[in-house]
């Protein structure tokens, strides 16, 4: 065990631990959306877990944890920096919380009000996509406008079945979380594992009605 | 490595050395023409396939004994498709031609080879020194470019492996084989090499990483995913030298205990990936590469990997993904590739460039290739100089050299009397430096210092017509296109950069739209997660910092100072200077925007212009009558007659 200290708090945690894990176990809240605490490389795409260590915005999911790291969370530069990516999210995101299956349940409703930004966007054009729902799949559908693209259901998936289901799909901007398309090909039993869908931090998977 | 060891080395590849040399000779004193054509991808799309049947043709035709020897590419692309004939017989030195046709090879066999004029009006210049005909070293495009990586480029067969070997090629090999890999590692330490892919880092210290890792497997991978649009060097070595390169890679294979290693090409090159299929043949044919390596105990395997054409897939994280089957996507180091890379297996990924320099460095010492280049950045850097310039092409310079040096000196300046405006240096990851920076030393700490970078070599040198504020819209959307979409600030910070650059374009800036780009810009390069994001941002700050009033105009103007925006340009004609009765630019026009006025003389329809230029190209040169203008507003209303009655 070593000792860190993190907002003039002091941590004991193994040596070499996920400091995002780390702050999590200890009621340090950092946001997060594609973090997955299963031992694997960190996906450190989100871009929002950001803390200052040595003056610098460190991305707390590729961090270990080493004898007296010393961890701010609540820097100028690091809330710049995550509220600039939560709000190029906002930017592609289809705000209509009423309706949506996630509301009161969202990670994006929470780091909101973490972070005192509001849903809607200002000075940042706003663009969809066109169709947002992908019906392609039989039993699953995707929305593209909802979506984060955290990568979480396609490493859930990875993890469970040995292969994903799930892929991302397409570059750049059109980059999209893809089912794959053809029925016969697609062996998934929804009534024995939800994996993806349950782990989506923001509900843009969901089963057909079929 | 036992005495026993090295008198087996040595009998081994002095055997080979002797049979390369023998081929060589034997070549070298058949009594016939020798004809080289650089049949790499670019003179291939310049023409020379069609250059090489039409010589073999009239040749046939009159009977002429030659011989012609296909070879890589010189880098001289503004010559493509080029020969030199080589007539000694005739008493004449080798000589250099340039843009040669299948046309001119027809009249270059009969009229030199047949009839022994060598037509010096065709010629750009002789390879030897000679009393009548001047050398292509009196040309500063030839005679400053100093060449250890593309030393042989064009020179010989990268089909022959013998052509290699004659001229000391894996004699750098045979040499490291007899000594220790520390012995190795060191000089590679010792010489200062870091790595020519983009970021510098030192070679050497890559090395050291995976050699001392004690895995008992590790890989070895030469990256030759080059994706930087304008950026060809690379492919042009794979397909002029692969020997070279595979040397280095058997090299650097040797110096960490590698006992695979990997190409990683692009299949859009397929000229490269045939080329190297077959050197990988011929060494492990010649005993160079495989198992026992020249009976030293060492084996090593080489393979080509060929990757789907995702620019992302250069970052060494995203490449070893894609190697593994997944997609390109990149991985936030560490781990680094060199502790746990392809596999899990300690990986040491060099680029093209920083391979072909390492048997250079081992034939020829420490101290030689230290003093090269400049202190902190010995050797040589490869820029692919393209865009506004006289002669572009490929070119190997010491590092320390200016940026003045190369675009003036080395590649003949700006055609056509234009101003020079910037260099983008180094791709979608560099920036544009304007005409102050021509003085700076080109070296890997001066260029990031300055805000661009070496990256990948590439350069485009950029004239007063050129719209920084489109220069950056197009790398944006470069980037932008190739991010993986892995991470927030990348997949959606670059696009709204582009999105807002797309508007200046257009002439629908916003005030703010600057401290926007600014503020996005700054955003995506702190919080990034690879390389590609952290970079992107780079032409849009450096074109910002240098060329800000350029934006300006756009924003609250409407005006593009280089008149190249299209919808805030028009084209009208000088009714002074336009002639009666020429119909040149009536003619050309493609939308029927061009109408007589009454008097005979020509306007432009604002409404129906689609902005192409084909009336200004095609106006004759006495005239010069048609002008562009920025904003179009200022174009001067030239009315259209009143609808002409219909003639029948």
């Amino acid at each position: 065990m070593v000792k860190i200290l993190v907002d003039n708090k002091h941590i004991e945690a193994e040596d070499g631990a996920n400091l995002l894990q780390t702050c999590l176990d200890n009621d340090i809240y950092i946001p997060n959306l594609c973090y997955l605490n299963d031992g694997q490389i960190p996906f450190a795409g989100c871009r929002l877990c950001y803390v200052q260590i040595n003056g610098k915005p460190v991305a707390s999911c590729t961090q270990k944890v080493a004898e007296g790291l010393e961890v701010q969370t609540d820097t100028p530069e690091v809330r710049s920096l995550q509220k600039a990516a939560f709000r190029l999210l906002l930017s592609v995101h289809d705000i209509k919380c009423k309706e949506c299956p996630a509301n009161k349940r969202c990670e994006l409703q929470r780091i909101g009000k973490f972070l005192k930004v509001g849903l809607k966007v200002k000075g940042l054009e706003v663009r969809l996509k066109d169709p947002g729902l992908d019906s392609g799949h039989p039993y699953l559908l995707i929305d593209q406008n909802r979506c984060v693209l955290c990568g979480k259901c396609v490493r859930v998936c990875q993890k469970k079945h040995g292969h994903s289901y799930l892929t991302f799909a397409k570059r750049g901007f059109e980059t999209v979380i893809s089912a794959y398309r053809q029925p016969e090909e697609s062996p998934l039993n929804f009534s024995e594992c939800t994996a993806c869908i349950d782990i989506c931090p923001v509900r843009a998977l969901l089963l057909k009605d079929v | 490595m036992s005495q026993g060891k090295i008198k087996t080395i040595d009998e081994k590849f002095g055997a080979i050395f002797a049979e390369a040399q023998r081929r060589k000779n034997e070549r070298e004193a058949k009594p016939v023409p020798k004809i080289h054509i650089g049949l790499a991808t670019c003179g291939i799309a310049a023409g020379a396939m069609e250059t090489k049947a039409s010589f073999e043709e009239s040749l046939a035709q009159r009977g002429i004994d030659a011989q012609i020897h296909p070879v890589g590419c010189i880098g001289h692309c503004y010559a493509e498709p080029w020969v030199i004939i080589e007539n000694t017989e005739m008493g004449f030195p080798p000589i250099f031609y340039p843009k040669v046709t299948a046309g001119k090879a027809k009249m270059l066999t009969k009229l030199y080879l047949e009839e022994g004029d060598p037509r010096l009006e065709h010629i750009l210049g002789a390879m030897e020194e000679n009393e009548m005909i001047p050398t292509v070293w009196e040309f500063s495009r030839f005679s400053e470019e100093k060449r250890i990586v593309m030393n042989l480029c064009g020179k010989i067969d990268p089909d022959d492996i013998y052509e290699y070997i004659a001229e000391e090629g894996y004699v750098s090999w045979a040499k490291a084989l007899k000594g220790t890999p520390e012995e190795l590692l060191n000089l590679v330490k010792d010489s200062g090499l870091r790595g020519r892919g983009g970021a510098g880092f030192p070679t050497g210290t890559k090395w050291e990483i995976a050699a001392k890792h004690d895995s008992s497997k590790k890989i070895v991978i030469c990256n030759a995913d080059e994706g930087d649009p304008g950026a060809y060097m690379d492919r042009t070595i794979l397909e002029s030298n692969p020997h070279q390169v595979l040397e280095g890679l058997a090299l650097s294979a040797y110096a960490i205990g590698a006992d695979t290693a990997f190409i990683y090409v692009r299949s859009e090159y397929p000229l490269a990936v045939k080329t190297i299929q077959k050197a990988i043949s011929q060494a492990e044919e010649a005993g160079l590469i495989g198992k026992d390596i020249l009976g030293s105990g060492f084996d090593l395997e080489i393979k080509i990997f060929q990757g789907s054409g995702a620019f992302v897939c250069g970052e060494e994280t995203a490449l070893i993904l894609s190697m593994e089957g997944f997609r390109g996507m990149p991985y936030p180091r560490p781990p680094y590739p060199a502790e746990t890379g392809l596999q899990g297996v300690p990986t040491v990924i060099n680029n093209v460039k920083t391979l072909a320099l390492v048997p250079p460095i081992v034939k020829n010492g420490v101290s030689w290739f230290r003093q090269i280049g400049t202190e902190n950045s010995p050797g040589t850097a490869i820029f692919s100089v393209v865009g506004n310039v006289t002669h572009p092409g490929l070119v190997e310079i010491p590092m320390g050299i200016s940026l003045r040096s190369l675009i003036f000196k080395i590649c003949g300046g700006i055609p056509d009397k234009k101003k020079f405006k910037a260099a983008q240096i180094g791709g979608p990851s560099g920036g544009c430096l304007p005409e102050e920076f021509l003085d700076i030393p080109i070296d890997f700490d001066s260029l990031i210092e300055a805000g661009a970078m070496i990256g990948s070599g590439g350069m485009v040198v950029l004239d007063e017509d050129t719209c920084m504020v489109d220069v950056s819209r197009y790398f944006l959307d470069f980037t932008q296109k190739e991010s993986c979409g892995k991470c927030t600030f990348c997949r959606i910070g670059t696009w709204h950069l582009l999105s807002i650059l797309q508007r200046l374009t257009i002439g629908e800036g916003k005030e703010g739209d600057l401290e926007k780009l600014e503020q996005l810009s700054r955003d995506i390069k702190e919080g990034s997660l690879c390389g590609l994001g952290k970079t992107a941002p780079n032409p849009v700050l450096t074109s910002l910092k240098y060329f800000r009033e350029e934006y300006e105009a756009h924003i609250k103007e409407g005006r593009c100072p280089a008149a190249s925006c299209r919808p805030l340009t028009a084209f009208y004609i000088d009714l002074d200077k336009c002639a009666r009765g020429c119909d040149a630019c009536v003619g050309c026009c493609p939308v029927d925007a061009v109408f007589t006025t009454s008097n005979r003389k020509k306007g432009i329809d604002q409404d129906l212009c689609i902005k192409c230029g084909e009336c200004k190209v095609h106006c004759p040169p006495d005239y010069n009558a048609i002008f562009k203008i920025s904003p179009p507003h200022l174009a001067p209303v030239i009315e259209r007659p009143k609808e002409e009655k219909e003639t029948s």
